[in-house]
């Protein structure tokens, strides 16, 4: 590009006097001067999409210690910097406002939520697993030793880490809780 | 593919460019069928009628890959003389109790083996795997023998003919003849045919035996275990393959190792005898069983007290999701779990479910956003309807905010059975916590409670120490995965499951994914570029088991252990190093050579021929029939949908017999052949959003990209119900009736079946009635029966009925009406 001023340089100019307009002739000074956010990011991870099983690689960028971007990542043999629509979007999954970041409770006939810490609600729930399985316990079924509770049961989503399943199964069958289930049945 | 599965698509573009046919058959005309070479529309249920007659095509041509079939198939297996076929009974295999409804299988069994299995199978009683057979049962090479596994075949699919996929699918015979050209001419030594499924096989009262029927044409076109080759199961979610390796499933302990049975199982020793064959890598179950018992009790899992065995609770028939709901129902479950899942929109029969959260004592919902399943008493349908009130409802509700992917560490499996570790990004804000962090320190809540009685000794005694890092004291991802792993009697970490001892001198948790921390490092984190190694790419992640990318790749080289042609070159035996090499690691013993011949009476792997590439398997073969281990017959038979307009006029038999139906005031049917509902029903999904919603209802550019929910209908169904593009309908079922924006397209085509039009409404189950949504809708899967396939107990949503309504739903009780004179009308 010759050099001139400004508005030699602007982009209407350019393009009426011939110059594509998809191409280089789009450019401005102030694109020129834009930098991708990925650059500034304080650290990056490496990363997969959390939606479908395909597994694309997903490089998360972080800036003061927010999200700034997730983009595809292109050593992925498996999607090669590829992300579709939803992979895409995953940063809004992760800082949509609609993200719940506090514990709710809704007591039995209640009518609203209400707050409660999580270390409250830690013992709460801990309280009544301890309860429910000793009221529910069944120590022989149809004359048979099977040293279970039926009071108790889990629903795991497919898109919980293996190191997660791995420790509900294994506090589930300690408990006695078999009725133990995952998304993957249905 | 390309709709749900976009990304992964790209592969098959790539293939289609150098010259691959794509066909795509699916109900539904979707971003696949747009790009694909022959798009075949099918009637949704009758898919099994399409693959019996490219068997049958395969077969009555002699299209076959005889060496393969010969040497790693059971296609020379001689079989019973008690076993009778759906040719002699109509429609019925051997050994069916119309009382139960469940088969006695013994009589499937190989000749010289009828006596060994006597067990009913099921879900609740077999592992992945069924119950063993022989490793060197009669058989006769020259394929002639009546009872030989191949003749059954070819008299069992005979009736599969061009003509019924006709009549049954709505594919007429000139597209059926140029799909079985393009696959059979695409088989062979020099070349292979892939297919690739996804819940639209699955999802039926029928549905295990689809994968089967396509097991049968891969293995006959010598299409598995060989590059280009195989079927493919596209799962939906992130982690769903990992899901059911380290299942939380009721019927499985990690690694596909069944849960004990109360009625099968007395001790450790009784229960290796009854859970299948010597032979084959199963024979070395001890070894995997007893390391896991050993990383979940530690020193307190002896010899002396079988390895803590009696510590495992003890099924006694169904217990799976569809069983505990009714069980809420029934006021016997008091106390549930939901984490990262949302039942009340995604699971089938939507209203069964939120009245089981309705009665429970207490239910905990962990999740990003404040889901359906968690807001039930608040908004749910029933209050609407009047059917539930909030004051009356007794349930205590806890939710807690969960971590996202990216404020956590841990590993995914994906679809290929690839590990892949997520590092993590930063700490998750508030009270987020990961589920690892909530069940590690429920976990030691739990145990602080507990007293010295010997119902609580499991939980004492459990190994639950993982060190914890950071302000939340998080519990190690790492250390879990290394536990998975497994260590041996030095500590250090394993590097293979052959290192595993029945002994008790191991730990592994998982004994599928031992390797996954070989060498004291994280395999599943390694991020070599795809750029910089093999089209393989075996340093990219890890791949379960032993870091094989193709399962079975023995069989990619012919029995002398010489591939099948350079072009499909993948693994082969190198005589000179005496060891298998090639492009992956071979997924056979590294030494074994290709003529190598077991002595009598060898045990596991070493009872395998040089010759066996299928090792899982008692006899090393690939089956074509399944002697055991199903529950619904040893091949796959055509039966219609539950909830079908058609009449199956293959066999006497409408529905599959085996299937689990819930007969009750919760889950009403509709009328078989009823004229109230006349209009096939199925759904589907959609690019921008996932599954129940949970995860894309609540972003801004999901939500804009489809905003409503919808139902794709063909002109000539608007017509005839009087639906105008852009409009409202009101789809009915016995269940309930929902509206969805009315999508009148060409797209949808009306199928010819039995001489009769067949209309197919297609729709998305993305929306519910909250969840932190920007968009909502009615919940589509509310439409859908519980009706189970009898071997896995997974539900038939892709195949119904229904009737549909031009306008908007009514509201309240009028909705209750309105059902109530569909129902009985
Ligand atoms: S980016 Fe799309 S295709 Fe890739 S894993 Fe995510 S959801 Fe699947």
């Amino acid at each position: 590009m010759a050099d001139g001023g400004w508005i030699s340089r602007w982009p209407v100019i350019r393009q009426l006097k011939g110059e594509d307009g998809r191409r280089d002739a789009a450019r401005s000074a102030r694109t020129d001067a834009l930098r991708p956010r990925t650059e500034e990011a304080d650290t990056v991870a490496r990363s997969v999409c959390p939606y479908c099983a395909v597994g694309c690689g997903q490089l998360v960028y972080v800036k003061d210690g927010k999200v700034s971007q997730i983009e595809g990542d292109p050593g992925s043999p498996i999607s090669r910097g590829r992300l579709c629509p939803k992979g895409s979007a995953s940063k809004q999954l992760v800082t949509h406002p609609g993200r719940q970041t506090q514990v709710l409770y809704r007591r039995p006939y209640g009518t609203e939520w209400e707050r409660l810490d999580l270390e409250t609600a830690m013992d709460m729930i801990a309280d009544r697993v301890v309860r429910t399985r000793r009221e529910t316990w069944q120590e022989t079924h149809e004359g048979k030793e099977v040293r279970r509770t039926l009071g108790i049961a889990g629903l795991g989503g497919a898109t919980l880490d293996n190191e997660e399943n791995y420790l509900m199964k294994k506090l589930y069958t300690a408990l006695g809780a078999i009725q133990v289930e995952n998304q993957a049945r249905i | 593919m390309a709709e749900c599965h976009p990304v992964g698509f790209q592969w098959v573009m790539e293939a289609r460019l150098r010259g691959a046919k794509v066909f795509h058959i699916d109900p539904r005309f979707s971003r696949t069928s747009a790009v694909a070479d022959r798009y075949l529309p099918i009637r949704a249920g009758s898919d099994i009628v399409l693959l019996g007659a490219l068997i049958n095509h395969v077969l009555s041509n002699e299209l076959y890959f005889r060496e393969y079939v010969l040497a790693y198939t059971n296609a020379a297996t001689l079989v019973s003389k008690r076993f009778q076929d759906t040719e002699d009974l109509d429609g019925l295999f051997s050994g069916f109790d119309p009382e139960t409804h469940r088969y006695d299988p013994s009589s499937w069994a190989y000749e010289g083996d009828e006596e060994s299995e006597a067990e009913a199978a099921g879900a609740d009683s077999y592992g992945a795997r069924g119950a063993g057979a022989s490793a060197r049962p009669p058989s006769d090479p020259t394929l002639r023998h009546p009872r030989c596994v191949l003749q059954i075949l070819k008299r069992h699919f005979a009736r599969y003919t061009p003509e019924m996929v006709d009549e049954l699918c709505g594919i007429p015979p000139e597209d059926f003849a140029e799909l079985a050209e393009a696959i059979t001419a695409n088989s062979g030594r020099e070349r292979t045919t892939a297919w690739v499924y996804s819940v639209g096989w699955t999802q039926h009262s029928v549905g295990a035996q689809y994968i089967r029927a396509s097991a049968i044409l891969q293995l006959l076109l010598g299409n598995m275990g060989r590059p280009g080759g195989g079927i493919m199961a596209l799962r939906g979610h992130a982690s769903i393959q990992g899901s059911t390796d380290i299942p939380t499933l009721f019927n499985l302990l990690p690694g596909y190792i069944a849960m004990p049975h109360a009625h099968r199982h007395e001790d450790l020793a009784h229960y290796l005898e009854m859970e299948g064959a010597d032979t084959g890598y199963w024979g070395n179950r001890r070894s995997y069983l007893v390391s896991l018992l050993k990383s979940w009790w530690g020193d307190a899992a002896t010899e002396d007290n079988d390895f803590c065995f009696d510590y495992l609770p003890r099924l006694t028939g169904d217990h799976g999701h569809y069983a505990t709901v009714m069980g809420q129902i029934d006021g016997t479950v008091k106390g549930y779990f939901v984490i990262g899942e949302n039942p009340a929109v995604g699971s089938a029969n939507g209203k069964a479910q939120r009245l089981g959260l309705a009665n429970l004592d207490w239910l905990v919902v962990r999740d990003l956003t404040l889901v359906e399943t968690a807001t039930f008493w608040k908004d749910g349908p029933e209050l609407e309807t009047g059917e539930l009130r909030t004051g009356d409802i007794a349930t205590e509700v806890f939710f807690l905010p969960a971590a996202s992917h990216v404020e956590k560490e841990g590993t995914f499996t994906n679809t290929q059975r690839l590990l892949q570790w997520r590092e993590k990004a930063l700490d998750p804000l508030g009270e987020c916590r990961s589920d690892l962090w909530f069940y590690y320190h429920l976990g030691k809540r739990i145990r602080q409670r507990l007293g010295d009685d010997e119902i609580d000794r499991p939980a004492r005694e459990l190994t639950w120490d993982y060190p914890e890092m950071g302000e939340h004291r998080d519990p190690s991802a790492e250390a879990v995965l290394r536990e998975i792993n497994g260590t041996g009697p030095d500590g250090r970490a394993l590097s293979s499951y052959r290192e595993l001892a029945p002994d008790g001198s191991t730990r592994c948790g998982c004994w599928i994914y031992c390797g996954v921390y070989a060498d004291e490092v994280n395999q599943a984190a390694r991020r070599e570029p795809g750029s910089r190694q093999s089209w393989v790419a075996p340093e990219w992640g890890w791949a379960w088991p032993a870091n094989r990318r193709i399962l079975y790749n023995r069989a990619s080289a012919d029995p002398d252990g010489r591939p099948w042609s350079e072009r499909k070159a993948y693994i082969w035996w190198d005589a000179e190093k005496g060891e298998w090499t090639g492009h992956d690691v071979p997924d056979f013993d590294l030494r074994k050579p290709p003529d190598y011949e077991p002595p009598d009476g060898a045990r596991a792997e070493a009872a395998l021929a040089g010759t066996d590439p299928f090792i899982m398997q008692s006899d090393g073969k690939g089956w074509l029939y399944v002697p055991s281990g199903l529950s619904d017959g040893p091949l796959p038979a055509h039966y219609e949908p539950h909830e079908s307009p058609v009449l199956n006029t293959l066999y006497g038999r409408q529905s599959n017999p085996a299937r689990r139906t819930y007969d009750r005031p919760e889950n009403p049917y509709n009328p078989p052949g009823s004229a109230r509902f006349p209009y096939v029903f199925t759904t589907s999904r959609l690019t921008e959003h996932h599954t129940a919603g949970a995860m894309s209802r609540s972003l801004a550019y999901l939500a804009e990209l489809q905003p409503e929910l919808f139902c794709e209908v063909s002109p000539q169904l608007a017509a005839e119900v009087g639906l105008v593009n852009g409009g409202w309908a009101t789809i009915v079922t016995s269940r309930t009736a929902i509206e969805a924006r009315v999508l009148v397209t060409e797209r949808v085509r009306p199928l010819r079946v039995q001489r009769q039009i067949i209309h197919q409404v297609v729709m998305p189950y993305h929306w519910g009635y909250g969840g932190g949504g920007l968009v909502t809708g009615d919940i589509v899967n509310d439409l859908l029966p519980v009706v189970l396939d009898p071997n896995v107990y997974i539900q038939e949503s892709k195949a119904g009925t229904c009737a549909v309504l031009p306008g908007r739903r009514p509201r309240g009780q009028a909705l209750l009406d309105l059902i109530e004179e569909y129902r009985h009308g």
